[in-house]
């Protein structure tokens, strides 16, 4: 049976819909409330508290750490400050992006790097060799996220730490209450957000301190599912620098240019509203973010796929994120995307633009 | 100070933004004038006391038309409306009924007082949802004149036919009953909980001076299911930072296209030469010069205070001066210094009851009890009311740990016997705080804690609304939404085009079709009749 993460005693009592998802071999919750409309508002409003335990989380810590961690992700992690943080791919020999993770440095020689997917044979491989000792702290460590407009407040209002004064993508070590976390300032939202984390023993005392204090500012415990409706406004971000695993592959693709790009869609509402009138219908959008590749043509063939999607609440939009084939990803193109309709299938047009969809000047400031 | 314009928009309300909004889309140059210091008319937020936001007048967003936040790209300029997601009615037994967002969840409370209510429910959701469906079009659509034979008119007629036989015959006899009923006899035929009619039942009677045993009423009950409609576009619901909220969104959309916006401007009068509307004169006695005038307040304002009468025809005059703008609703804003406690919200529905709306309409007769008051000129002793808590939903209204109730109030006449504001002299009590007392001493039966939280309150009677916003008669829908005041005879027969009477001048208001509320409707379709027609 798939486990509850530390936080489960609480969230568990809070979970109205049972409405569990699973995530890595927890399970947590998709939305507590049976619409996760609100709990998207309290993102992008006032104050989510979303448990994201099941993320992997590696520490890498001796004199190599640097070096070791530097080959493996795509980034320069030598530019990395301590307390600093950055996110970052990894690829393979081929190039080909193997994951997705933050890289946080605690300390001169104390790394620590999260995950969607379990890590722990690539990284030792990449660490063969090396003054460096890896550990797997996915159990032990305990973190929730706490992201929206109000998120400072509240941990203002909890932590001993100088939250104005800790930038985009920084942390600090603090004491929430009597509690010793780590504060970093980051989140998959695109919003203003933090991420606290702690020892395992800790995670009820923590989630108690903030749901009280964070009362006032409209606190929210919020489900997987709003968190992904966010994450599509966000977009994503790649970067590159010198020498990482995958890098040779990288650069003679670059040197080609790019035969796929990522990008956003904006899907037109007008020739939504066109195909569903011919079945007497309005548009059906979707309220939650579906994650099923759905085909994208151009005068009948076929130029990418879209893999996600959502009608944006904000931007009120129904907005996707794609993979297009050279040349179709310039901004400002048009796409046909696959609609099924009333057991159907129909294409909408959609603009090809660039990401992300919402930039928010709270994040950084 | 001889700056001349394309077009002038009297008035900064929602209408009056959006109509310049699209004007200076078009490439207008456009100015608005705005007799207050701040925009928004009746969709207004103000630190009334310190640290406290109010959503002073209009509190909820009921039918902001999508294609105006999609055309005019609100969420750019910072629209953003937050979920409402539920009604609580406390009953006078000390039960409640609610209604979730869930459907589900609201047939399964519905079900708890009368199984056979939640079957009803579910039949009357899916009628109302297909005439709504049937009747919405006419929102977007602008009204022909049924006595002309001008093709422009006899097309606009045909439309709307054709969108009613798209009904079937016996939806279109609903639409008929529905708007010929009153709402009390209409919800009789479906269901028999008190509590579910008359929350029901309530929304039939916002800003009418009819109570809900009333013919016509029944009407207004679809316009609940239009917003269903455009569901998505969440048409339904609070505005961040209050209903201001929107009024700024607007303002900067108007100011994004090149619109000028001037406040502290009030407009004396409206210049006419030989019957063509020329220009406006201010309070301070400036004079403004455009091809077009556009007045977007109520109708008996426009023509009857800022048009010398002899520039009009005298049926017209009469028309309007018929045309009926009885003020019946007050409202009462709280700073709180905690959460009221209702004493029928059982622990497990207490936070969600308390993000939503709380109405305090236990049954129709309550309702009719409080109009029988105000039929009589006096304020109801224990009115219907409608009561939201802002600062749950959006916490910037209130500093952290206290709050703000928005409290909307049937009946409050705005003639009132002995008026609202005798003489101090006569040693008699102020009748707006007496009205004040009354919405707090009912709301304390339903919540006792009430009166120990209350930091400050303004009390709005239709007097002081009139006085702030310049609605006639303090009417909130700048007219009376009766079935011989809409569509075609909205404000009146032949001039329900947006048109009035004096060449050049147009009115884009409330007052004109399709009605009050924060739709928007009438300033997009003024505007779209100005670029086809008006000089410009
Ligand atoms: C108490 C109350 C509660 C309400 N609740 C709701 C609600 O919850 N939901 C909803 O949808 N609707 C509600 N309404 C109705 C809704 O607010 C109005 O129908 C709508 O805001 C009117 O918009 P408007 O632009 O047509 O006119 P207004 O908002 O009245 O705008 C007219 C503007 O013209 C200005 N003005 C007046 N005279 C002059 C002059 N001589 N020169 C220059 N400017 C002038 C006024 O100051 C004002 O800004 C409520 C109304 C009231 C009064």
């Amino acid at each position: 049976m798939l486990q509850g993460t530390p936080f489960h005693p609480r969230t568990a009592a809070l979970c109205q819909g049972r409405n569990w998802r699973r995530w890595s071999k927890y399970v947590v919750a998709g939305s507590y409330e049976l619409s996760p409309e609100r709990e998207y508002w309290a993102i992008r409003n006032s104050a989510a508290l979303l448990d994201v335990t099941p993320l992997y989380k590696y520490l890498f810590s001796g004199r190599d750490a640097a070096r070791v961690v530097n080959r493996i992700v795509t980034r320069n992690v030598e530019k990395c400050a301590v307390h600093q943080v950055m996110y970052t791919p990894w690829c393979n020999e081929h190039g080909q992006v193997l994951d997705d993770g933050t890289v946080a440095r605690l300390d001169e020689n104390v790394f620590r790097v999260t995950s969607a997917d379990p890590n722990y044979r690539w990284f030792c491989e990449n660490a063969y060799g090396f003054d460096v000792h890896l550990q797997d702290v996915s159990d032990t460590t305990a973190a929730l996220a706490l992201q929206g407009p109000l998120s400072r407040e509240i941990l203002k209002q909890s932590a001993d730490a100088n939250l104005d004064a800790l930038g985009y993508f920084r942390l600090t070590p603090a004491r929430l209450r009597n509690i010793r976390v780590t504060i970093s300032r980051t989140g998959y939202t695109g919003d203003l957000g933090y991420e606290i984390w702690c020892e395992a023993q800790d995670a009820l005392a923590l989630w108690d301190t903030l749901m009280e204090v964070g009362d006032a500012y409209g606190i929210t415990p919020t489900g997987i599912l709003a968190l992904d409706m966010a994450r599509i406004e966000a977009g994503l971000i790649l970067i590159d620098k010198e020498n990482f695993v995958g890098k040779r592959a990288l650069v003679q693709e670059k040197q080609r240019g790019f035969e796929w790009q990522f990008m956003g869609l904006d899907v037109e509402w007008e020739s939504l509203e066109e195909i569903y009138a011919r079945k007497g219908l309005h548009p059906q959008l979707p309220m939650t973010a579906w994650r099923a590749s759905t085909p994208l043509y151009v005068e009948n063939k076929q130029v990418g796929y879209a893999s996600s999607g959502v009608w944006s609440p904000l931007l009120k939009k129904y907005i996707a994120l794609a993979h297009l084939r050279k040349p179709h990803f310039e901004p400002g193109y048009w796409v046909d995307m696959e609609v099924t309709v009333e057991h159907e299938r129909q294409t909408a047009r959609a603009r090809v633009v660039k990401l992300p969809f919402l930039e928010l000047e709270r994040k950084r400031k | 100070m001889s700056k001349s314009y394309d077009a002038i928009v009297i008035g900064g309300g929602h209408n009056g933004l959006i109509n310049a909004a699209y004007l200076a889309r078009a490439g207008k140059k456009v100015l608005v004038l705005e007799r207050r210091h701040l925009v928004g008319g009746a969709a207004v937020t103000e630190e009334i006391f310190p640290g406290f936001k109010f959503s002073e007048f209009s509190y909820v967003v009921s039918l902001l038309r999508p294609e105006i936040i999609r055309e005019l790209e609100l969420p750019k300029h910072g629209l953003e409306i937050l979920p409402l997601p539920s009604t609580f009615t406390p009953l006078e037994n000390g039960d409640y009924i609610a209604f979730w967002d869930d459907h589900e969840e609201t047939r399964k409370e519905i079900y708890r007082h009368s199984p056979r209510d939640a079957d009803a429910y579910d039949e009357y959701g899916r009628l109302m949802y297909h005439i709504a469906k049937a009747v919405r079009p006419i929102l977007s659509m602008i009204p022909g004149d049924p006595t002309s034979l001008s093709p422009r008119d006899l097309k606009s007629l045909l439309q709307l036919g054709r969108h009613m036989q798209n009904l079937g015959e016996e939806r279109f006899y609903d639409l008929y009953k529905l708007m010929t009923s009153s709402s009390a006899d209409y919800l009789d035929e479906w269901f028999e909980t008190d509590g579910l009619k008359g929350t029901k039942a309530a929304s039939g009677i916002i800003g009418t001076f009819l109570g809900p045993r009333s013919p016509g009423t029944a009407y207004v009950l679809l316009h609940h299911y239009m917003g269903e409609i455009d569901g998505a576009f969440r048409a339904w619901g609070f505005a961040k930072g209050g209903t201001g909220g929107i009024s700024e969104a607007l303002a900067n959309a108007a100011r994004a296209q090149g619109a000028e916006i001037r406040c502290n401007a009030p407009v004396a009068h409206i210049l006419v030469k030989n019957g063509r509307a020329v220009g406006v004169a201010l309070d301070n006695g400036d004079e403004l010069y455009a091809n077009t005038i556009v007045s977007s307040l109520d109708p008996k304002r426009t023509f009857l205070k800022l048009i010398a009468e002899q520039e009009l025809p005298s049926d017209f005059v009469h028309d309007i001066r018929r045309y009926k703008t009885r003020g019946s609703s007050g409202k009462v804003n709280l700073a709180l210094d905690g959460l009221p406690k209702f004493t029928a919200m059982a622990d497990a529905v207490r936070m969600s009851a308390l993000r939503g709306a709380i109405s305090i309409s236990p049954s129709v007769e309550h309702l009719e009890r409080a109009y029988d008051d105000a039929k009589y000129g006096n304020f109801s002793r224990r009115p219907y009311m409608d009561m939201i808590i802002p600062s749950l939903i959006d916490p910037g209204m209130a500093p952290p740990g206290k709050h703000v109730a928005s409290i909307f109030v049937q009946y409050a006449p705005y003639t009132l016997n002995g008026g609202w504001n005798p003489s101090t002299s006569s040693g008699q009590a102020s009748p707006r705080e007496a009205f004040g007392d009354a919405v707090i001493n009912t709301l304390a039966e339903f919540a006792p804690n009430i009166k120990d939280i209350i930091l400050y309150r303004q009390v709005l009677t239709p007097w002081d609304v009139e006085q702030i916003t310049g609605l006639t008669e303090g009417n909130i829908f700048a007219g009376e939404l009766a079935l011989h005041q809409l569509f075609f005879l909205r404000p009146s027969p032949q001039w329900a085009n947006y048109r009035t009477p004096v060449k050049n001048l147009y009115q884009c208001g409330s007052g004109t079709h399709p009605g009050g509320g924060i739709m928007g409707a009438g300033g997009r379709l003024a505007a779209m009749e100005i670029l086809k027609h008006g000089a410009g």
